[in-house]
């Protein structure tokens, strides 16, 4: 058995994985796991990854979880090209800084923004105070002006001149409100910019095609009382 | 200029940078940052690092923030022993996958009994009994991983050899311990494990390094702690906001 991703590309982490793995031409299984459908609770998927959640990997007997470590892994394992992970020390080191810092900033503001604007009112029908929606919305808003200020500065790219998986992981991100309806690029021409860059290099058709789910969940039917009972407990945290 | 790290003990990231490159015998000058007096607010700090934090790296005229990209960094640059960083792929990955957890699950987790014990009532902000709770709570589970997920039947987290997740690990839960939280209760496995990691460091090390936060008590109950300066209160409540 070859190598395996077990991935469900409404999940940030997941579709950079996904777009890494495709544009560099590594051969894969996908195994889908859907969470909302809370397959990621089963018991067969803890025997992939134990701490239950997505992306994951499975290479022979090697098990690995962690959306860093999968890309890290399968940019050496498969050798792709140095500008996704370079091997020059600080160049490497402005992604590793990058990858660190989304890690506890960008990436809780954007999963927050995305269930409190969209999933917790649409597919949950559970409404989210206002003041708990705003209060996120600023916190996104000071997330993406570091972005912009702080690792993309007058760089074509977050890390650097050229494309890293650090830019996989910020537009993974990004996407995230933007699939909710938060016009994250509108008013950041800088932001916007990258973008199209970092949609350029990644090709316009893999792009899209990672993102297809996500930009239809603000059109799903909400979710029938199961799956609310299911998924109420674990995402409760995302409301804070 | 040599490489200059800019470091606060109390912090736990900076105790993993300061161990890292103390332990390794890399020469750097200590920049002792003043977090309680507002350091990290002022614009020389700006200067080196807009997000006012700490560990950062100042290498000549390259920066750099976070401390797992400046532990890798300087396990790169110095050519520290293999066992930090291991070249071998899965081994490797094995580090990084410990490294996202902890993001998740220790950092940001393991430091809140320091504010709600001793510097919000300093900075005379109340946390509700619940979010205490909530913590403990996160604190249990998260451990109950390490044994699990990473531990198993290793000695440390990612191997069979210390690496930089054992050291990220260590401080963090350095930090409750030092406010008298027991962590480590009905946990043999934890146990073993930080006893390891203790043996390794060698006690001088240790004390040098953990002075300051393990002392940290008793110098609040003998006043002999700085109240924070009034810039920082800002910093500091919104900090203890943000605990959920």
């Amino acid at each position: 058995m070859g190598l395996e991703l077990y991935l469900d590309l409404l999940s940030q982490p997941c579709r950079a994985v996904y777009i890494f793995a495709k544009k560099n031409g590594i051969p894969f299984e996908l195994r889908p796991v859907e969470l909302l459908k809370g397959q990621h609770h089963s018991d067969a998927f803890a025997q992939v990854n134990p701490l239950r959640k997505v992306p994951a990997l499975k290479d022979g007997d090697f098990t690995l979880a962690e959306s860093v470590a999968i890309l890290l892994y399968l940019s050496r394992k498969y050798e792709v090209p140095d500008h996704w992970y370079p091997q020059d020390l600080q160049a490497r080191a402005r992604v590793d800084e990058y990858l660190a810092w989304q890690h506890t900033a960008l990436r809780s503001s954007c999963t927050r923004a995305m269930w409190q604007k969209m999933m917790f009112p649409v597919f949950l029908g559970e409404q989210v105070p206002p003041e708990t929606l705003a209060s996120t919305l600023a916190e996104l808003d000071r997330c993406l002006q570091l972005l912009e200020d702080k690792f993309l500065k007058d760089q074509d790219f977050v890390a650097g001149p050229h494309i890293s998986v650090a830019d996989l992981v910020a537009i993974t991100e990004l996407m995230h409100p933007v699939s909710a309806g938060c016009q994250v690029f509108k008013s950041r021409p800088k932001l916007a910019a990258w973008r199209q860059r970092v949609e350029a290099e990644v090709g316009k058709d893999l792009f899209q095609e990672a993102h297809a789910a996500v930009m239809k969940v603000k059109d799903l039917p909400p979710a029938d009382p199961a799956t609310k009972e299911k998924l109420k407990p674990s995402v409760q945290v995302l409301l804070q | 200029m040599g490489l200059e790290l800019y470091l606060a003990l109390l912090s736990q990231p900076c105790r993993a940078v300061y161990i890292f490159a103390k332990k390794n015998g890399i020469p750097f000058k200590l920049c002792t940052t003043e977090v309680f007096k507002g350091q990290l607010q002022s614009k020389e700090f700006f200067q080196i690092n807009m997000l006012q934090k700490i560990p950062v790296l100042k290498d000549g005229d390259f920066i750099l923030t976070e401390s797992s990209a400046i532990l890798i960094y300087l396990s790169s640059k110095y050519q520290t022993a293999d066992h930090w960083y291991p070249s071998d792929l899965q081994a490797r990955a094995r580090v990084h996958e410990y490294l996202g957890w902890h993001a998740d699950c220790i950092r940001g987790t393991f430091g809140v009994p320091l504010w709600t014990q001793v510097i919000a009532p300093l900075s005379g902000a109340h946390v509700p009994e619940e979010k205490v709770e909530r913590n403990k709570t996160a604190m249990d589970r998260a451990l109950q991983q390490v044994e699990n997920k990473f531990l198993g039947d290793q000695a440390f987290l990612t191997g069979q050899q210390m690496s930089l997740a054992d050291l990220m690990a260590f401080e963090e839960l350095m930090q409750p311990v030092a406010v008298g939280y027991d962590l480590f209760e009905g946990r043999p496995k934890l146990v073993a494990w930080h006893e390891q990691v203790e043996a390794f460091l060698g006690s001088d090390l240790f004390q040098e390094t953990h002075g300051t936060i393990l002392n940290i008590l008793e110098q609040v109950v003998n006043k002999k702690f700085t109240k924070p300066s009034p810039e920082v209160y800002p910093n500091i409540l919104l900090r203890i906001s943000r605990i959920h």
